[in-house]
């Protein structure tokens, strides 16, 4: 066996294409595949990776808007627990609550405009919140019962 | 690493072991090089990367001291996600248990006797409006304007401090009442869970005195305006909990 073969990366670096993202070496560039795709899907016009650019979907104004929608939607829930609405209030409360969730979210944490691997993970989490709940609500009834 | 080679003597060619300790100490001392040039260079990996095919991923890209991964995110952003999924992971398990519980209470001390809807509508209302100023407060660190960054960013720290008081007041009332800690199954999940959205408006109220005050004194060594939202990711989230809190707990009759 000879032992001048190379061993590190050296050989490697002469193959670097210097425009690949990130400077990556050719081994790397066949396992990224997927990922530059990823990448290049989450580039923004103004050549960030997602980072800032989307900032620029919402105005100020805009969120001044959207804070006086949700400062509406929980007064209304408020009158609506002072008002005998029988069987349609607390569906009516979790869509209130729903919509005031699921607004602040999607604009004031940008979510809506973000990527979608921020979605999944924050989406996962919530989704596994509530699957918790489920699961011990039907694990006392079926303990009760 | 190439004169290391050259020393090897000609008896060891094809001896595993000497073999081993060459590849050893090339490595040893390619990280020493690398981590050198870290050193020296302050972020710059540019000598590493000639001498030995270290590939950094390009850090200056978008805007200096951020940090991406190979999918081109920032990796602070990706990181606070991550840690939002599993936060609503602890809430989801404090608000299941306090729903599976606010029946289980003594006499007279109940959701129904104890709760002051006015008051607690008051306070919500004030942390849905910090979560407002501090959104203006993001953007403005967008436009890199950093007096009104600071300026928001004591407002939503004043909102947060606003809430908190409510909360103390709140609890020291029901205390009053009688609702003690230990007193039902109710009192200790209402507690815990109220509790522990507490503590995390007054950790996010510390995180935005301590982000204007470093905004204020340029101490922020990476982008200015990613750290400015991380802390506003924490803070929006901490006000969607208390808006799923508000419903389910002082909305819905128990």
């Amino acid at each position: 066996m000879d032992v001048d073969a190379p061993t590190t990366p050296e050989v490697d670096v002469k193959h670097v294409d210097p425009d690949a993202p990130g400077d990556r070496t050719a081994d790397e560039q066949v396992d990224m595949t997927g990922l530059d795709e990823a990448a290049a899907k989450n580039r923004h016009h103004d050549g960030t990776d997602g980072v800032h650019g989307d900032h620029d979907h919402v105005s100020d104004n805009r969120y001044i808007v959207i804070a006086a929608i949700l400062a509406v939607i929980t007064a209304a829930e408020v009158v609506a627990s002072y008002v005998d609405l029988g069987p349609v209030f607390i569906p009516l409360l979790l869509f209130m609550m729903a919509v005031k969730f699921f607004v602040v979210v999607s604009y004031f944490m940008h979510l809506k405009f973000d990527n979608n691997i921020f979605k999944r993970l924050f989406y996962t989490g919530l989704f596994l919140a509530v699957f918790v709940y489920v699961a011990a609500l039907l694990t006392f009834q079926f303990f009760e019962s | 690493m190439s004169d290391t080679k050259n020393d090897t003597p000609d008896n060891a060619v094809g001896d595993p072991e000497v073999q081993d300790d060459n590849i050893v100490s090339d490595t040893v001392k390619e990280a020493g090089a690398i981590v050198k040039d870290h050193l020296s260079d302050d972020h710059d990996h540019r000598d590493a990367h000639d001498e030995f095919g270290h590939t950094p991923v390009d850090e200056h890209d978008s805007h200096p001291g951020a940090h991406h991964t190979s999918l081109g995110l920032s990796n602070t952003k990706l990181a606070m996600w991550l840690f939002l999924g599993s936060e609503c992971l602890l809430f989801g398990g404090l608000i299941s248990t306090y729903m599976l519980y606010r029946n289980r209470h003594s006499e007279g001390v109940g959701p129904d006797q104890l709760w002051d809807i006015p008051f607690t509508s008051a306070s919500s209302f004030v942390l849905l409006m910090s979560s407002l100023t501090m959104v203006l407060a993001v953007s403005a660190a967008n436009r890199r304007d950093d007096r009104n960054t600071k300026l928001w960013l004591v407002v939503t720290a004043t909102l947060g401090g606003l809430f908190v008081a409510g909360q103390v007041y709140e609890f020291t009332t029901f205390y009053r009442e009688g609702l003690g800690y230990t007193e039902s199954l109710f009192a200790s999940s209402f507690y815990t869970l109220t509790g522990f959205h507490g503590v995390h408006v007054s950790v996010g109220i510390i995180m935005l005195m301590a982000t204007m005050g470093m905004v204020a004194k340029n101490k922020i060594s990476g982008d200015k305006a990613e750290t400015v939202e991380m802390v506003g990711l924490y803070w929006h989230f901490v006000d969607v909990i208390w808006i799923i809190i508000f419903t389910l707990v002082y909305l819905i009759p128990a």
